[in-house]
């Protein structure tokens, strides 16, 4: 069962947005051919999924990469139909799946606000009205009129963003947009998002950023397999998610290179961790030395590319980034091929607990985003209390993002003044 | 908030939202007629777009839409007029072809871009939602420019050739809506295959060439044997391009029959294309 109820907040009159039964989705390829032949191969992104959502609600979707996530937003979206199950929507949707859809790069940035709007749905009259304060939120007046291919990417994503944020439909659907753009910028979008659910429309937000999906919702939905798992108050959500490193991998592999992160350059392959030994290890000890890895193919010659790893604590804090800065590629253009970048991670330098590791790529002028698969793979540093880490003798609580094990020198200096005695 | 495109009814006086229900279709037939129509605006956009990027960063822009019909009526007119010496009606043999070469053109045109469309937007119709079938539709309206642009140099050249037209020319907008129709009829069944069956892209231009020289463009519809004429009125194709041809260049006109089939043919094509299309529309960003 799956339902999705859009309720009216006033009392005397509640409507409700139901789906009833479940929005299933069947990804076989012969299903329909025969009746009575088995089905082998099922795969339901998203089933007997089953909840309801109040008008003016701000829901947050949370949940591993699989989860579902998308598939249900796309469910409830119309961008695909559901195998069984129904979902009863009261108001016009606004679907915002990604920053820019639409977006032409021969076009003006004028141009651009007008066909993406339509396209995401608005009218060319409200367009009209809110033109000025979407070029206004984008911070591009001067740049109007010029095709956006010659935009800086910071531009042009400021740009697109501030399109989305201005559709004003009853229902808006968002999947993860807000991580572009600089922290300035982002805390804007944040803002935005925020002002559009305090004025009474329904929300549904989906986020890998805990952060961002505590600040905006009020509710959060977490999936796992399709399923849904916990449905509650934002924070409770959250902190059940997080603790429970959420059926993290150590290894990760694309091996359909159609689904796979990835953009016209590069594209991700495979990440793994791996303990001293050599072997993918999901659980490292915080004293000994590790390798992170990425497999990945350039599929078109002649770039510079940055592969980075972004390492991010179970709160969402990026704890840092480091890039290959490997001598033999550094700086010289990439012929084609399946590359394999790894990086040694000291040891004591984490902090105990799940660490998520995202797979990024860019490539070097022009700067652009090749992949960015955040959370990919996650393994878990534990301390074993032997004495000899940065812990030494302590068995409580160490906060702290890093946990390095530096070196102390101590020496007694002399002896004790005869008057600070006195008043201590 | 402009609501006027939602139907909001009023219950107790309390504004009811538009009501959307998503689950499995079961509808057999389904036009989406009222789909188009509210989406009309994104069709209009879609097509401006295509036409404002087309000739981006060419140096002579739209000429091309005169150069492609010029050569291939010099082409034409030195291949079958002067070498294989076709027939064609009366008419100097330039005129003739280029009339014909006109529909013919942006049939093809279209019918190409059309059908190509579903996965030319494959990355917006994985991420918003809109009835897909204002994008074959839009696809088809594009090429009405280079249609203009071509149709006001055959003013030129009717005028160099002093043939003048009379009442008839009041019927080229029923042979252009026809040719329009047409193509949106077998491009939204190629549309909805090539989703799925990308060999559509090989068999395209083969298809295309053999339907162009099975249809009355370079050589008059007189000559085609009449044991094969019922052929030439099975093909929608060819009775628009004598239908062109008549109402300019007053040429022998259709049979009233072969319009009539044509016609028959066309519609029925057209509403269970769309019906198809429709159908198939809900499973696009699965498999595109």
């Amino acid at each position: 069962m799956y339902m999705i109820s859009v309720t009216k907040g006033a009392p005397d009159s509640s409507l409700s947005e139901c789906v009833n039964e479940g929005a299933k989705k069947l990804f076989t390829l012969r299903s329909s051919l025969s009746t009575k032949r088995l089905v082998k191969e099922e795969l339901w992104p998203v089933k007997d999924v089953s909840f309801e959502i109040r008008a003016g609600e701000v829901v947050g979707i949370i949940g591993r990469n699989g989860a579902g996530k998308s598939t249900l937003l796309k469910v409830l979206s119309r961008i695909t139909e559901p195998t069984s199950g129904r979902a009863e929507i009261f108001g016009r949707v606004g679907t915002l799946l990604e920053v820019g859809t639409g977006f032409h790069p021969e076009l003006t940035g004028r141009e651009n606000i007008y066909l993406s709007g339509i396209i995401l749905g608005m009218k060319k009259t409200e367009i009209d009205q809110k033109f000025d304060e979407i070029v206004e939120f984008a911070g591009i007046a001067k740049f109007i009129d010029t095709p956006v291919k010659r935009y800086s990417s910071g531009m042009y994503v400021r740009l697109a963003f501030a399109v989305g944020a201005h559709l004003e439909p009853e229902i808006l659907i968002v999947d993860e947009v807000l991580a572009v753009g600089d922290s300035q910028f982002q805390k804007k979008c944040l803002d935005k998002m925020k002002d559009i659910g305090a004025h009474g429309r329904t929300v549904l937000f989906v986020s890998h950023n805990m952060q961002a999906v505590m600040r905006l919702c009020d509710r959060v939905i977490m999936l796992d397999k399709g399923r849904v798992l916990h449905d509650g108050p934002a924070h409770e959500v959250v902190k059940t998610y997080l603790n429970a490193g959420f059926g993290a991998s150590p290894a990760r592999e694309w091996t359909d290179p159609s689904s796979a992160p990835g953009g016209e350059v590069a594209r991700l392959r495979a990440a793994r961790v791996k303990a001293e030994d050599g072997r993918v290890a999901e659980v490292l000890d915080i004293r000994r030395p590790f390798t992170i890895e990425m497999e990945y193919e350039v599929l078109t010659p002649g770039y510079v590319l940055a592969p980075h790893f972004h390492l991010v604590d179970e709160e969402g804090t990026l704890i840092f980034i480091t890039q290959d800065l490997d001598p033999e590629w550094r700086r010289r253009a990439r012929p084609a091929g399946h590359y394999l970048s790894r990086v040694e991670i000291p040891g004591n330098l984490l902090t105990e607990g799940t660490v998520f590791v995202g797979c990024h790529c860019i490539t070097l002028a022009p700067d652009l985003v090749q992949f960015a698969a955040s959370e990919a793979i996650a393994f878990q540093i534990v301390d074993n209390h032997d004495g000899d880490s940065s812990r030494g003798d302590y068995v409580g609580t160490m906060p702290g993002a890093v946990r390095p094990l530096l070196t102390w020198r101590t020496q007694l200096v002399g002896s004790v003044a005869s008057e600070s005695f006195k008043v201590g | 908030m402009p609501e006027s495109s939602s139907p909001i009814s009023v219950v107790g006086g309390v504004p009811l939202r538009r009501r959307t229900v998503i689950e499995p279709s079961k509808r057999r037939f389904y036009l989406n007629l009222s789909g188009i129509w509210e989406y009309r605006e994104l069709l209009l956009f879609l097509a401006w777009r295509d036409l404002k990027t087309r000739y981006a960063q060419t140096a002579i822009g739209f000429a091309w839409a005169i150069i492609q019909p010029v050569a291939m009526m010099l082409l034409f007119t030195l291949v079958f007029s002067n070498f294989a010496k076709l027939p064609s009606d009366g008419v100097p043999y330039p005129l003739f072809v280029y009339v014909g070469l006109l529909p013919w053109g942006y049939f093809a045109r279209s019918l190409d871009k059309s059908s190509f469309s579903m996965v030319a937007e494959s990355n917006l119709i994985s991420k918003v939602y809109f009835p897909r079938i204002v994008v074959p539709i839009s696809a088809m309206l594009v090429g009405l420019i280079d249609f203009a642009i071509s149709f006001l140099l055959l003013l030129v050249m009717m005028a160099f050739y002093g043939v003048m037209p009379s009442w008839e020319v009041l019927f080229i907008p029923v042979f252009l809506v026809l040719t329009m129709i047409t193509s949106l009829a077998v491009s939204l069944w190629l549309a909805a295959l090539f989703v799925r069956f990308r060999d559509i892209a090989a068999a395209m231009p083969l298809v295309t060439q053999l339907w162009m020289f099975a249809t009355p463009v370079v050589y008059p519809a007189s000559l085609v044997p009449d044991q094969w004429k019922w052929l030439n009125s099975l093909n929608p194709m060819a009775g628009v391009i004598e239908g062109f041809r008549w109402a300019l260049l007053k040429t022998p006109p259709p049979s009233l029959e072969t319009m009539g089939i044509t016609v028959a043919l066309v519609s029925a094509l057209l509403l269970l294309g769309m019906s198809y299309f429709n159908r198939m529309e809900r499973k696009f960003a699965d498999v595109i």
